[in-house]
């Protein structure tokens, strides 16, 4: 833990807000992190979290409800949106497009789709419980 | 200018060239000679008549339907100087002495030259009727004669015009414009005798008689007579008859002015116009040239017409320059045009003078429609006529003078009554000239999309030249273009991006008739077979949605984008009813309708700013712009607005953002009408209105326009007698001056045409295509939007009406709705697990005594900016 802010009641207030949709969890430098619970993903949309080190992820859900999480920093403007830029599907691969200038990031691996000598990392994405 | 330094203008090392008239043959002879490097060799000196610049004489009477001057002019700003031109406006050649080679004008100055050229044009020729002097008598070629005839309309109510001929029918439109009862003369048996044929003059009769004009034809003005005061009463005709009329245009012709020849000695023909050669040059002195409609070409005609004069400047500067040249022996004085709305085309030998020529005739009088082909024994095409509808001439005239690939009534018939595949420009030999002004084959524009490697139209025209004059061939060139690139392995889809196959315009009829208002749905059923299953794109989402907010009311959407699943619809300007900016902060704009805001809210602007340390700025918009807001703070600032009164301005949306005004009559002492008060009550009407692009209006109250509101999507003009709308006007990198649509509206007629005109640009235009690029894109133009919304000629109006009222009717404000709702809330957190905690990247640093973004916590390995036109299509671009 470096000088992140997220503090374990701020964490809880957020995933204890409907006890009876799954928990999504980003795999993070220490292991599982709770983030939010499924139903605060809407597909199509993505949100940020931050991480224990501080860094920012993008967790975002398809229209099947597979959950994806990237790394919430633009490469190419260094601003953290990501999560805010509209998502689609391009020859079969999911993607978000930044909302800055619009490039596009894959959301399985992080490769942007316009520049592949360009990428974002990824994180590993689980949920778990629920009714 | 050189004439104010010495009345004799100096001769310099360099040879001088003297070209006597500045219209538009003189001014496409000078950008010729600049092509072909003349102007950096030679000195060039022109006198011209006319106290401007050559403009536009064939579109003479746009300048009556909000067209000025400037508008009309050919001459970019600063193409004299570029080339060293010396031009002498309002000071007329009135000697030309041969043998010392020098030019004398009006105003004493005198010009050496070595080559001179005569580019004097024509004047209107008056018939020796008695009366013809009387006032009120006008004639219809330069923008003079037009500010007269404006004028002298004012005080009168009836107008007759001499002449049925191509000009004679332009006056007429332009005198029922100004609303005037019109008559036309015509002494020819029916209407534009050179033209057309019986049966095409017949039609033509028939629709511009609809439009009100009375037609007189076989009879001539035999006297016009005058009252006390010598104004005009009327007009005795040839068959005994009188008419009634307080005003004469004469447009019975034209006649070359060669008087200045005539005087120096040249050769002139019988009927006028300077000899020349094939190169346009006088056989009597090697040193002297004639163009245009002042010469008389070597195949014995004279021609009246801009394509043929073009061709002389042309074929003049090639032999000026000592280029080898074709020369001028003749032109084809084929002609399409449009009279009073109805089109007009003739070509070829349209009269069937030909020996055994034939005709093949179609008539509708019913839908004022006349065509006919002429054609020889041996099926080749040697000419026609067409009224009322002359959308195939662009393939008919290069088909002239070979055997068409289809029989004759065939090319005639209206589509879907028997013809059995429509022929299209692909069926035109390459030798075809597709554009006419620029003599472009239709080999050369295959070769600019295989050669040159022009994807779009406006890249073909720029490497051809073609379509760039009078624009009659676009249609044709455009079809071309399209058919070249598929050949070439280009797919030109004009769908709207890889999801979907139609344009915006079509999911706008779409989501209206089936009244979809569900993106999923809408995919679903409509979207590309490959992309059904997908999750969208970027390009389409925002567009549907856009769409659904446009006719939320109307197809039971919910106006407030925000929920469900029209929120994951929104780009994240709208998702977040804020502006993104470059570190990941927002900017407010609160709505400050017609820029009128009272002391006390501009005190709670300041407060608001000050407590959370935004960077304040005053916008283009009058409005005022706060920057720095994070995520998590725009609820906060914006529960303080709201309690002070204000709602969202929208700034984030494609949507109606500001209308300006300036103070107007209330303060202003030219002020002729309360232009705040109107521009309030436009921008409190349609707040809110989501649309393909950005909306931006602004009112003037009175003709200074110190609203620049020509620079708007829609403007408004007062005048002494109510509003004039402008529309299509643009500023940014592309400025374009609004079009007048319609003038002196009172203030219900204003709003309703507004309402209109702007129901009608979502319901038809592109993705993010402002109104300017889509008046300049729809067919028909400024023409056809004013049929629409002003002359209902879609019958569209009433419905146009009724969703703007729907509109009006469920608009609510969406900072208000959002924070009434505290899930609506939810979403404007920085991290979904830390809702409490700020975004640490956005940081600020001082400057000026404000905040800027501090850039150095976003480096790190961050990528060279590179503008997204190398990675992706333009924003604006639809195509992709």
């Amino acid at each position: 833990m470096t000088t992140a802010t997220a503090t374990p009641t701020a964490t809880e207030a957020a995933t204890t807000a409907a006890a009876d949709s799954p928990t999504v969890e980003i795999l993070g430098p220490d292991g599982w992190l709770p983030v939010c619970t499924l139903d605060r993903l809407s597909p199509g949309r993505g949100v940020a979290a931050l991480l224990p080190d501080g860094t920012q992820a993008a967790l975002f859900t398809d229209r099947a409800g597979r959950a994806y999480a990237i790394g919430n920093r633009d490469p190419f403007t260094g601003a953290q949106v990501l999560s805010r830029g509209l998502t689609g599907t391009a020859t079969g691969r999911p993607y978000v497009a930044s909302p800055l200038l619009k490039q596009r990031f894959d959301l399985a691996n992080g490769e942007c789709l316009d520049d592949p000598s360009v990428s974002v990392p990824t994180y590993s994405v689980r949920t778990r419980g629920g009714a | 200018m050189a004439a104010a330094a010495s009345p004799t203008s100096a001769r310099t090392d360099r040879p001088t060239i003297v070209l006597i008239g500045h219209g538009m043959v003189g001014q496409r002879f000078l950008e010729a000679l600049a092509e072909r490097g003349v102007t950096e060799t030679s000195r060039v000196v022109v006198l011209c008549e006319e106290p401007r610049p050559a403009y536009d004489r064939v579109q003479l009477t746009s300048y009556f339907s909000g067209r000025s001057a400037e508008e009309l002019s050919l001459v970019e700003r600063d193409f004299m100087d570029r080339h060293g031109i010396e031009l002498h406006l309002g000071d007329p050649a009135e000697t030309i002495d041969r043998a010392a080679r020098t030019v004398t004008a009006r105003s004493g100055l005198t010009v050496g030259y070595d080559t001179l050229v005569l580019a004097t044009g024509s004047y209107p020729f008056v018939p020796p009727v008695p009366g013809k002097d009387s006032t009120g008598c006008f004639v219809y070629r330069t923008i003079e004669d037009l500010l007269a005839i404006e004028e002298y309309a004012k005080n009168v109510t009836t107008g007759a015009v001499v002449g049925g001929g191509l000009l004679g029918l332009e006056a007429a439109g332009a005198l029922t414009g100004l609303g005037l009862r019109t008559h036309v003369v015509e002494f020819a048996p029916r209407l534009m005798p050179v033209q057309v044929d019986d049966g095409g003059g017949a039609a033509l009769r028939r629709t511009i008689e609809d439009m009100g004009v009375t037609v007189h034809t076989g009879v001539g003005g035999k006297e016009i007579t005058a009252g006390e005061d010598g104004a005009v009463t009327g007009m005795e005709l040839s068959d005994g008859s009188r008419l009634d009329t307080d005003m004469v245009i004469f447009s019975a012709g034209v006649r070359p002015r060669d008087q200045l020849a005539r005087d120096c000695g040249l050769e002139v023909g019988e009927r006028g116009g300077i000899v020349v050669d094939a190169t346009c040059r006088t056989p009597g002195d090697t040193a002297v040239y004639a163009i245009g409609e002042c010469a008389l070409a070597c195949d014995g005609r004279v021609y009246g017409l801009v394509a043929p004069g073009y061709e002389m400047a042309d074929t003049a500067a090639a032999a000026i320059a000592e280029q080898d040249t074709d020369g001028f022996t003749g032109a084809d004085t084929s002609t399409k045009l449009k009279l009073l709305g109805v089109d007009v085309a003739s070509f070829g030998d349209a009269h069937g003078a030909s020996e055994g020529a034939l005709d093949v005739v179609y008539c509708d009088s019913r839908a004022g429609v006349y065509k006919k082909l002429v054609v020889g024994a041996d099926g080749t095409l040697l000419g026609g006529v067409l009224v009322g509808d002359a959308e195939a001439y662009g393939m008919l005239r290069p088909l002239t003078g070979s055997v068409p690939p289809v029989s004759p009534e065939q090319l005639v018939l209206p589509a879907g009554a028997g013809a059995p595949v429509a022929l299209g420009p692909s069926a035109l030999p390459d030798d075809a000239v597709i554009c006419n002004c620029h003599n472009v084959t239709k080999g050369t524009i295959r070769g600019a999309v295989t050669e040159h490697s022009c994807t779009t139209v406006p890249e073909v025209k720029k490497c051809t030249k073609a379509g760039t004059g009078c624009g009659s061939c676009v249609k044709a060139l455009t079809s071309l273009v399209n058919d070249e690139l598929e050949a070439s392995g280009v797919i030109v889809d004009k769908g709207l991006c890889g999801c979907f196959p139609h344009t915006r315009a079509e999911l706008y009829e779409v989501v209206r008739t089936l009244r979809l208002a569900s993106y999923e749905e809408l995919l679903a059923s409509h979207g590309r077979p490959e992309a059904r299953d997908g999750d969208g794109c970027e390009i389409c989402k925002p567009a549907v949605g856009s769409i659904i907010a446009s006719l939320a009311p109307s197809v039971g959407a919910d106006g407030y984008i925000l929920d469900g699943e029209q929120a994951a619809l929104q780009d994240t300007n709208d998702h977040f009813l804020a502006n993104l900016q470059r570190n990941g902060s927002y900017s407010v704009v609160p709505r400050i309708p017609g820029g009128e805001i009272t002391p006390e809210k501009l005190i709670v602007i300041g407060e608001v700013a000050r407590d959370f340390g935004l960077y304040t700025k005053i916008t283009g918009g009058q409005r005022i712009d706060l920057f720095g807001a994070r995520v998590d703070q725009l609820p906060l600032i914006w529960s303080r607005l709201v309690d002070a009164g204000f709602e969202s301005g929208h700034a984030y949306g494609k949507a109606l953002r500001t209308v300006k005004s300036c103070v107007g009559q209330t303060w202003c002492r030219y002020g002729v009408q309360d232009s705040v008060r109107m521009a309030i009550q436009l921008e409190l009407r349609y707040r809110g209105l989501r649309s393909p692009h950005k909306l931006k209006s602004a009112v003037s109250g009175c003709a200074r326009e110190c609203a620049e509101a020509r620079g708007k999507d829609f403007g408004v003009i007062a005048t002494s007698n109510g509003w004039n709308l402008y529309v299509g006007g643009n500023g940014g990198a592309d400025p374009r001056h609004a079009d007048l649509l319609a003038q002196d509206l009172s203030h219900a007629e204003l709003i309703r045409l507004i309402d209109r005109f702007l129901m009608f640009y979502i319901r038809t235009a592109d993705r993010l295509e402002r109104t300017s690029a889509w008046l300049e894109r729809i067919d028909g133009g400024l023409d056809h939007v004013r049929d629409v919304v002003v002359h209902d000629s879609l019958g569209l109006c009433d419905e146009l009406e009724a969703l703007m009222a729907a509109h009006v009717h469920h608009y609510r404000d969406e900072w208000a709705e959002t924070l009434n709702d505290p899930e609506r809330l939810a979403r404007f957190v920085s991290f979904v697990n830390a809702p409490e905690a700020p975004d640490p990247s956005v940081r600020f640093t001082p400057e000026r005594d404000q905040i800027k973004p501090d850039l150095t916590l976003l480096a790190g390995p961050t990528l060279p900016v590179r503008t997204l036109e190398s990675v992706r299509p333009l924003e604006g671009t639809s195509a992709r």
